[in-house]
């Protein structure tokens, strides 16, 4: 078991034409995941790593049997091939590119959240389950097949994590990198939800930063219905307040969102935090270690 | 990307918002000019800088004089924006050096009976933007939030279809604006909401939003900033950027494309990614020293990028030692380590750089250093490398 993800996992990769797209579409092939093809409007009937394009995302799915789609299109074109993806009843998608304009995914979110569909990012890794299907950026070798489910809002704090854990022999299921944009399609407790589920996962390792109010959330969510040993980290302790926050920003979050409030809010929730970086894979030992 | 006062108000005047009218002055001249063309029997005179609380702000070089004031000829306007013009408005969001004043916004004044405050952001937990109204106009709007949340009112809307009539209808009622008001009122906040969507804004702000004497609603003041990531479909916008009001660094850094936030440690950090680069800073203050600044490089820097991210680093002469943290993934530690001997020797280090690599080629990477001859501390995880960042810095 793993979620979301696996062995059987058919991807096509939307944008396979492009630089990107058909360099991270070659190293998901050598990570053994079952690539089966590629989008590019107006490049249908070339091929990409021996890989079939075609024009539509509705063609592709019709003539491979694809179930997920790894997005790599430029920005201004994202939310139109999310939902392309959607249309054609894709149910794992995952938008790597970023600087997609948050206006368009409000637009994008609602239909996403209506259908059965899993959308994770924009402007994110992607998702990984260790030793099966990598559809994402981040580099296969850290992984390894193990017990740690992985969730973050990060990309490269994700590696380091996921180092971590790898060097302790914890091993992970599956590592979802959520999107470090305001609006991105998977959040932290749909995820716990499944890692809860989940047969192999036995703790869990989230990764939060400042901003927003998602950590809270999850932290009154984990109180409630999750189980298994959990660990977080939250970066931005010491980075400089309002910087990138509007005065309007703070006042809808009641003033939530930094990075303090957020390790209280997980402590009282019977979560193991990292104090430091470096000290996350040792977390999610301790809270293992210490299983309710 | 922030913009003016003026500008805001150009903007949000073509939206069919109610604005004063107003003339900007860029010397003593222009403004006695302006007041005399505005007409009226008072004016007011209002420092044009991006950081808010300009009211309540003064000039370093004229303490008395303060960033917004009533004027009442245009000799008085004259000598008002001789002090402001040129000089340094101190305000709560400028810090201690303040911000020079190149230009004053000259504006009719009005007969205020009310003074409300308006909002629109985009709530991330809603996924949806958010339009806010209080009655406590004209303060500081997080005291409002902080003290007395129940006075601000909320209405979530869809951007396509805009703020419905029962909302603003809602809105007014809770506002207790009724009458002819509440038409203009429902006007003004749906043409606000059309103006937030359509220019792709992050954050739209009137304080005060008054009601005058005669029931009319006018944005007295307005603060727009809009979603960097959708500048590319508002050409119109790009002129509208003051690099005047930024800082020279974080810009340079900008048009190199790094992501670049000073602050005021002195050790500098190179970092690829933005959580990484949040958490580098973290472990250097957990181990006792300060960050000198947040420098993302982001996935797929090169030579010149890195070289020039050095530039900028060393560039602060506070940083008395550099950390470069990197974990490849998309990035090749290869290429860095490349970049990292290339920038040393084009850039002329005068202070120590510690060199932490991790991830994709790293072995290849570490080689590359070591042969270089360069004079590198490297650490082999992210504890040790703060550690000796830390005590290089001392």
């Amino acid at each position: 078991m793993s979620i979301l993800v696996n062995r059987e996992t058919r991807v096509i990769c939307q944008g396979i034409t492009g630089k990107a797209g058909a360099f991270h579409t070659k190293h998901c092939l050598a990570y053994g995941t079952q690539m089966v093809g590629g989008v590019t409007p107006g490049k249908g009937g070339t091929t990409v790593e021996g890989l079939p394009v075609f024009d539509t995302v509705s063609e592709a799915v019709h003539k491979t049997g694809a179930n997920a789609t790894m997005i790599y299109v430029p920005a201004a074109f994202t939310a139109d091939a999310i939902l392309e993806a959607l249309d054609a009843g894709i149910e794992v998608i995952v938008a790597i590119t970023e600087g997609v304009p948050v206006l368009d995914m409000v637009r994008v979110y609602d239909t996403v959240r209506r259908s059965n569909a899993t959308l994770i990012g924009p402007n994110c890794p992607g998702i990984i389950t260790a030793g099966q299907c990598k559809i994402g950026i981040m580099p296969g070798y850290i992984h390894q097949p193990g017990r740690v489910g992985v969730i973050s809002r990060s990309g490269t704090l994700t590696y380091e994590a996921v180092w971590q854990t790898s060097n302790l022999g914890l091993g992970q299921t599956t590592c979802v990198g959520l999107g470090g944009d305001p609006i991105v399609g998977t959040s932290f407790i749909d995820l716990l939800k499944q890692f809860q589920a989940d047969d192999e996962t036995e703790a869990i390792l989230m990764i939060g930063e400042i901003g927003g109010t998602a950590e809270e959330e999850a932290a009154a969510y984990i109180q409630q219905h999750v189980t298994k040993p959990v660990a977080a980290f939250i970066a931005g302790r010491t980075a400089p307040p309002g910087k990138r926050m509007g005065h309007a920003g703070a006042i809808i979050t009641g003033g939530k969102g930094t990075a303090e409030e957020k390790i209280a809010a997980l402590q009282q929730a019977g979560i193991e935090v990292a104090q430091s970086p470096a000290d996350m894979g040792a977390a999610v030992q301790r809270a293992l270690d210490g299983r309710r | 990307m922030k913009i003016h006062e003026f500008q805001a108000k150009q903007i949000l005047s073509q939206a069919g918002v109610p604005v004063l009218k107003g003339v900007v002055a860029r010397s003593a001249d222009e403004a006695a000019t302006a007041f005399t063309q505005l007409g009226s029997p008072i004016a007011v005179v209002k420092a044009q800088i991006h950081a808010g609380g300009r009211g309540k702000g003064t000039m370093i070089e004229h303490p008395q004089q303060h960033g917004v004031q009533l004027v009442r000829s245009a000799a008085e306007a004259a000598e008002v924006a001789g002090r402001i013009l040129g000089s340094h408005l101190v305000t709560i969001q400028t810090g201690g050096e303040g911000q020079l004043v190149r230009q004053v916004l000259i504006e009719q004044g009005c007969d205020i009976a009310r003074e409300l405050y308006l909002g629109i952001v985009v709530d991330r937990a809603a996924a949806r933007p958010v339009l806010m109204v209080s009655s406590e106009g004209g303060v500081e709007i997080e005291k409002v939030a902080a003290e007395t949340p129940d006075r601000i009112f909320k209405e979530h809307f869809e951007p396509l279809a805009g703020l419905q009539d029962f909302q603003a209808r809602k809105l007014c009622q809770s506002l207790e604006i009724s009458g002819p008001s509440a038409a203009r009122a429902a006007a003004f906040m749906k043409a606000m909401c059309r103006a937030f969507v359509q220019y792709d804004g992050s954050l739209a702000e009137i304080n005060p939003l008054v009601i005058t004497g005669d029931g009319e609603m006018i944005a007295l003041d307005a603060k727009i900033s809009f979603d960097d990531n959708a500048l590319f479909r508002h050409k119109d916008l790009a002129e509208l950027r003051d690099l005047a009001e930024e800082e020279p660094a974080e810009v340079r850094a900008g048009n190199a494309g790094l992501s670049y936030v000073k602050l005021d440690g002195n050790i500098g950090c190179l970092v690829n990614g933005a959580g990484l680069a949040m958490s580098t800073m973290d472990i250097i203050k957990l181990h006792g020293g300060q960050p000198a600044n947040f420098l993302d490089v982001g996935g797929g820097a090169d030579t010149d990028q890195v070289t020039e991210a050095f530039r900028i680093l060393l560039g602060d002469p506070n940083v008395k030692a550099v950390l470069v943290n990197i974990f490849g993934g998309i990035m090749r530690c290869t290429t860095i380590a490349e970049a990292i001997v290339a920038a040393y020797k084009t850039v002329g280090f005068n202070v120590p750089l510690v060199v932490r690599l991790e991830g994709t080629e790293v072995e290849e990477g570490r080689k590359i250093l070591e042969a270089s001859g360069v004079d590198i501390i490297t650490a082999a995880g992210l504890t040790e490398a703060a550690q000796k960042v830390v005590a290089a810095a001392a």
